[in-house]
């Protein structure tokens, strides 16, 4: 049972640990892009699309990822083509997203897919307990964790993840240094719609194999808030995840029990839990903003 | 010149529809949905009503609807919106827009408004309903008779009126085939939220329940069941689509029949807000015995269960009444003696209880 429920819990976090990652590059870069949940929902109708009609999960996700990054790639013409406000780019990025996807996604509603299979990975998940838990999980979830750790290692231990941090965190001087500010930001938000679209597309294959408008529900938003939990560090976003991810679970689970604390209160548990934690770890502005982009959300003009 | 020509045509066709129009002149008829249409639900439902309303009355009305319309303040405008039309009747179809049609229908007394659902009226507003708390009566034997480990899991929405009769019928039809089993419920607090209704299907059959019933509109709990080979019954639209293995049967929402009764009354004048059976400060409430509620073919259960099924869908239409005495609430306080029973008053204004078999307390 609480096998179960655990494995619930590592995949309500799947879609966060996508959308995250791709953010916190993006961030880490000097991009704020508040437009997640815009292109989460992209790539969730053009899964879902991909999937219904083709009938192939592994281009569904492919497919995902790539609506996702074009629609990143809107934001970066403007953002960074035109050098508009981020903010209100971003912000503008989530109603056209979660807008279009309505619009293309109406005649998808009420159809159901197969969702994704789940992969056994031999030996491993023989093993009693964690067999079940972490090597029986569909593709995507695999995916994602590798995607983080690759994430992790290309920012900590390689010269493009320097020069992507130091883009974000004085674009002068890294322009100054002969680095294309621009060209980097691009691939980074590029990248993170990619990862956004992925997140979102885990929703239709493997959540609930079906199309809804809105279906994300505000898991953008709350991505956002995971790269300010993790402080900007890739396997604090893991934490995050999970931790939100269990309480979502919990609060659940509390209810089938019959535990009599307003559902209402339980329902705010997630989000209470997320102010709590920031609160927290913002007292200590050097465990905080150590990683945090000193040039995030500013308007790079070349030349200045 | 084609062009010309080609417009022209079009304003020629345009000034005879308008004239069409000035002689026919349609009734308009406004609909405020929750959701949309694709939810295949509780506004799935309301649609093919809609829809039902054009093929009866062809071009004497004309029919606009809303569609995903936030409860609260928010429908008040477009509500009031729909009146500025000149839409001579709106149905506004969920629980949360009772306050917001109630001031709008004092702003516009020559529209008639039609609420769903809800317990409020005025000189112009009427409140229509459905029994779908008899549906899950019946849902409630086949549930206690699938079940092998005599745990049931209930997804609900908002602790409201409807949906705490519809707990409390399901409890009493298992309870009647199956004193062991219990009941336990999920507040999803959304009447809509596909992904956190499948997590919290994923919770219930992690805790241990084999048949799941619901009281939101998405058929994601079903989609769960079915790829975890368990039971459930789909809500206000046939959901068989989604879960083919799963689904037992659904409790569908019949609307046609009540929007053509309520715009033929309005059309010849006869419409009134009427006073409601028993109390029950509404114009109609109907259910099985009406064909209102309709419940989808019997499935996935063995023969037994479905001829019991059948058989309490039958006494029910046959005018039984599911709250009748003896029944205990869940803290073992006796509510109704035998010989006792409940009229439609006391189902909105006296069940803010849950009955024996369900586990837990009602939130709020």
């Amino acid at each position: 049972m609480l096998e179960q429920l655990l494995l619930t819990v590592l995949m309500t976090s799947v879609p966060l640990i996508f959308a995250a990652t791709g953010e916190l590059v993006a961030e880490r870069s000097g991009v704020l892009n508040l437009g997640v949940e815009g292109m989460m929902l992209m790539g969730a109708v053009a899964a879902f699309a991909t999937a219904f009609g083709t009938g192939n999960l592994w281009l569904a996700i492919i497919v995902g990822g790539l609506a996702g990054a074009l629609t990143g790639g809107v934001f970066a013409l403007f953002a960074l083509g035109f050098a508009t406000n981020q903010v209100a780019t971003g912000l503008a990025l989530t109603i056209f997203g979660t807008g279009l996807s309505g619009l293309v996604g109406a005649p998808l509603v009420g159809h159901a897919i197969d969702g994704l299979p789940q992969i056994t990975i031999p030996v491993l998940s023989n093993l009693p307990f964690v067999g079940a838990l972490l090597f029986s999980l569909d593709p995507m979830a695999y995916l994602a964790v590798a995607l983080l750790a690759g994430v992790a290692w290309f920012l900590k231990r390689t010269r493009g993840g320097l020069v992507l941090r130091a883009v974000g965190d004085n674009h002068d001087s890294a322009h100054a240094l002969g680095y294309s500010v621009l060209r980097v930001r691009l691939l980074a938000v590029l990248f993170g719609g990619m990862m956004a679209g992925l997140g979102g597309a885990y929703l239709p294959l493997m959540l609930t194999p079906h199309w809804a408008e809105g279906m994300t529900a505000g898991r953008g938003w709350i991505a956002l808030a995971l790269v300010v939990f993790a402080s900007w560090l890739p396997w604090r976003v893991l934490v995050g995840a999970l931790i939100f991810g269990g309480i979502t679970i919990m609060q659940l689970a509390g209810q089938a029990r019959g535990w009599t604390v307003p559902s209402q209160f339980l329902s705010m548990l997630p989000y209470l839990a997320t102010i709590a934690v920031l609160v927290v770890i913002s007292r200590n502005r050097e465990f905080s903003l150590a990683n945090f982009p000193s040039c995030l959300g500013r308007v790079f003009h070349a030349g200045k | 010149m084609k062009h010309l020509l080609k417009a022209a045509a079009a304003g020629l066709v345009g000034v005879v529809a308008m004239a069409g129009a000035a002689i026919a002149d349609p009734v308009k008829i406004g609909f405020v949905y929750l959701t949309n249409p694709g939810d295949h639900g509780w506004t799935y439902a309301h649609e093919v009503g809609r829809l039902d309303v054009e093929k009866h009355f062809g071009s004497k009305v004309e029919t606009t609807y809303v569609e995903n319309v936030p409860e609260g303040p928010d429908s008040t405008r477009v509500i009031r919106e729909l009146a500025r039309q000149g839409n001579k009747m709106i149905f506004t179809t969920s629980f949360g827009y009772m306050d917001p049609t109630l001031k709008v229908a004092k702003e516009f007394p020559d529209v008639k408004f039609v609420h769903l659902t809800g317990y409020k009226r005025s000189g112009n507003m009427s409140t229509g309903n459905i029994r779908f708390y008899e549906g899950r009566y019946v849902q409630g034997v086949v549930a206690g008779m699938m079940t092998k480990s005599n745990k049931v899991g209930y997804l609900a929405s908002f602790p409201i009126p409807e949906v705490i009769q519809g707990i409390n019928a399901f409890a009493l039809g298992m309870r009647s085939v199956n004193p062991d089993a219990t009941v336990s419920v999920i507040w999803v607090n959304s009447w809509y939220d596909p992904v956190k209704e499948s997590d919290a299907a994923k919770v219930h059959i992690a805790e241990g329940a084999d048949i799941l019933a619901q009281h939101t509109d998405s058929p994601a709990m079903l989609q769960t069941a079915e790829k975890a080979g368990v039971y459930g019954f789909g809500q206000s639209s046939d959901m068989k689509a989604f879960a083919p293995k799963a689904q037992l049967f659904s409790s569908v929402n019949n609307w046609s029949p009540y929007y053509i009764a309520q715009i033929e009354a309005m059309l010849d004048g006869s419409w009134t807000t009427g006073e409601g059976p028993d109390h029950w400060p509404g114009n109609t409430w109907l259910g099985l015995s009406d064909d209102y509620l309709v419940l989808t073919p019997f499935e996935n259960m063995p023969a037994n269960v479905a001829a019991a099924a059948k058989a309490a869908a039958d006494k029910v239409s046959g005018g039984y009444n599911i709250f009748s005495g003896p029944f205990k609430d869940n803290a073992g306080n006796v509510i109704l003696s035998d010989g006792e029973s409940y009229h439609d008053g006391n189902l909105w204004n006296d069940m803010n209880y849950y009955v024996e078999g369900v586990i837990g307390k009602i939130p709020g």
